[in-house]
């Protein structure tokens, strides 16, 4: 019943996946350089944060869907769109950096010490950097599976301290649809994995 | 300085003759860009609603006497930048959200409601306020709270001179100011971000200072909708929210009125809101600016200016923590 895929198959997948995943990252390049953006550094930073948002949520997405659809090969996409969930984080902290600092570290800093809204979104970039470190199978295997599935928990604490990012952001507007429903999907997606942890006989993927 | 100098006052250009040639030609490709938009965009529903959408149209010719001493010379922003790029949450949230919605806004019949604590309350339309007194141009710097800034050519007359027309009171001590609220011609006001309707406020003393303009034109021509029309406030020393669009009503009143935004999130927006680099939004910095059309990604942002470099309002504010009245 399940999809299966071949290996040819999940090879081009992850092709146009990784195209696709770019397409955002080209549009802030267009943008940019045609001058289509009235007010580019705007642009880019909320754009940027935007998608590392987007991919987070598709990352987390990726283990309940295959739990669920019993598509297993899911699971070989996952490292990639993690890394862009890094990439379009990295770029956002860059825009911050060079738009709002020109890469004046020490002002950039007290920045993030001042503000809380600016340092949740840096503690939720900086726990990113160790995940996406270890994202090769090197890595794993250095590791071991246990431990880097524990290092990987992180994603408990940059989930939400993401939202809240987001939640501040849109609060001075007080308009909450988007971090409401960023936050609910974020949230399910997290209680999914505890609610199965916890179930006594954890239901076997099916192959 | 930060302004040209006009020695004697009188002897003043016409716009015509001082807004740079590719300034008229934007304006002309932005006019064709709207009209593709409005009718490739949505139909019939649209088609409806053309004649409104002509009658509107920006384009026509406001003449005004250019104001040289109360205008500076940076580089002018771009009309389809200006035009196009605006926070006027009655017509959307995103920037380009007035630019593809306000067209049916009808700006004709209009009548702005002067009352409260007057001897004169005075009812007037838009040919009555056009007339009221002579139209200058004035070149002014625009900061938005949010951290940019444009430099726009406006269309107007000091605020005073309507002001006292209506001969405030000796109670008058603020002046309110009401935007149109019509959800029929609003798509906007279904979102629950501000209370509508959007109402802002100043001091007596601050809308009685010259430079704060009634605004009916921008770059030698009527406002476009998505700009405020048909008749707008302009004070250039804070930021742009406090600056009412699509006027209806003006009342003078003896306490400080309360205004949508610090409503909203009293905590970002006070009620005085002076461009203030010295004084942080909680979420960022004000101390520099992203100027529109010309701050790129390879140099420092624009520094700030206290009052947006309207250096001739501080006396207003003599002896105020602007920290604690930010």
């Amino acid at each position: 019943m399940a999809l299966q895929l071949s290996n040819t198959q999940v090879k081009w997948l992850k092709v146009a996946v990784f195209v696709l995943a770019l397409l955002p990252f080209a549009r802030l390049v267009w943008g940019t350089a045609t001058g289509a953006f009235t007010d580019p550094l705007a642009e880019i930073t909320k754009i940027s944060g935007e998608w590392a948002l987007y991919f987070l949520c598709i990352t987390l997405a990726v283990t309940p869907l295959r739990r669920l659809s019993g598509w297993n090969w899911l699971v070989k996409l996952r490292r990639m769109v993690g890394l862009f969930t890094f990439f379009y984080a990295l770029v956002h902290f860059i825009a911050f950096l060079w738009f709002d600092h020109f890469f004046d570290v020490a002002a950039m800093l007290a920045d993030v010490v001042k503000r809380p809204f600016i340092l949740v979104g840096f503690i939720a970039f900086v726990l990113l950097i160790p995940l996406a470190a270890t994202s090769t199978n090197a890595m794993i295997k250095r590791l071991g599976g246990k431990r880097w599935q524990w290092l990987h928990r992180l994603i408990y604490a940059i989930g939400p301290l993401a939202i809240l990012h987001y939640w501040w952001m849109k609060e001075g507007k007080s308009d909450f649809a988007q971090p409401i429903l960023f936050g609910a999907i974020v949230v399910t997606l997290l209680a999914l994995r505890v609610f199965w942890h916890f179930k006594r006989k954890p239901q076997t993927v099916r192959a | 300085m930060l302004f040209k100098r006009n020695p004697n006052g009188i002897d003043l250009p016409y716009p015509s003759e001082i807004t740079p040639q590719e300034i008229y030609t934007g304006r002309r490709s932005f006019l064709t860009r709207m009209a593709a938009t409005a009718a490739v965009g949505s139909g019939v529903w649209e088609m409806a609603n053309r004649e409104a959408f002509a009658q509107a149209a920006p384009g026509q010719k406001l003449a005004a006497r250019a104001n040289v001493a109360l205008s500076t010379d940076e580089k002018q922003t771009p009309f389809k930048d200006a035009a196009g790029y605006n926070n006027f949450y009655e017509f959307g949230l995103d920037k380009d959200d007035p630019a593809k919605n306000a067209h049916i806004l009808r700006t004709r019949p209009w009548t702005v409601r002067i009352e409260g604590e007057v001897n004169k309350p005075l009812t007037l339309d838009i040919d009555g306020l056009l007339k009221l007194a002579p139209l200058e141009e004035r070149i002014y710097r625009l900061r938005c709270v949010e951290g940019w800034s444009m430099v726009i050519p406006w269309v107007g007359y000091s605020l005073a001179n309507l002001l006292k027309q209506v001969e405030p009171t000796g109670n008058a001590k603020f002046v309110e100011f009401t935007t149109l609220a019509d959800r029929k011609q609003m798509p906007g006001l279904g979102s629950g971000v501000l209370d509508w309707p959007y109402v802002e406020g100043l001091r007596i003393d601050e809308a009685m200072h010259p430079l704060t303009l009634l605004t009916m034109g921008m770059y030698g021509q009527v406002l476009p909708n998505q700009n405020g029309a048909p008749v707008r406030l302009i004070v250039p020393w804070k930021y742009g929210f406090k600056s009412a669009k699509s006027i209806v009503r003006i009342r003078l009143v003896s306490r400080q009125p309360r205004t949508a935004w610090n409503d909203s999130a009293p905590r970002e927006y006070g009620f005085y809101s002076n461009v203030n680099p010295n004084v942080d939004h909680p979420r960022w910095s004000q101390a520099s600016e992203r100027r529109i059309g010309e701050t790129g990604l390879f140099q420092p942002k624009k520094k700030t200016l206290m009052f947006n470099g309207y250096d001739q309002v501080a006396s207003l504010y003599t002896g105020m923590d602007l920290k604690r009245y930010y």
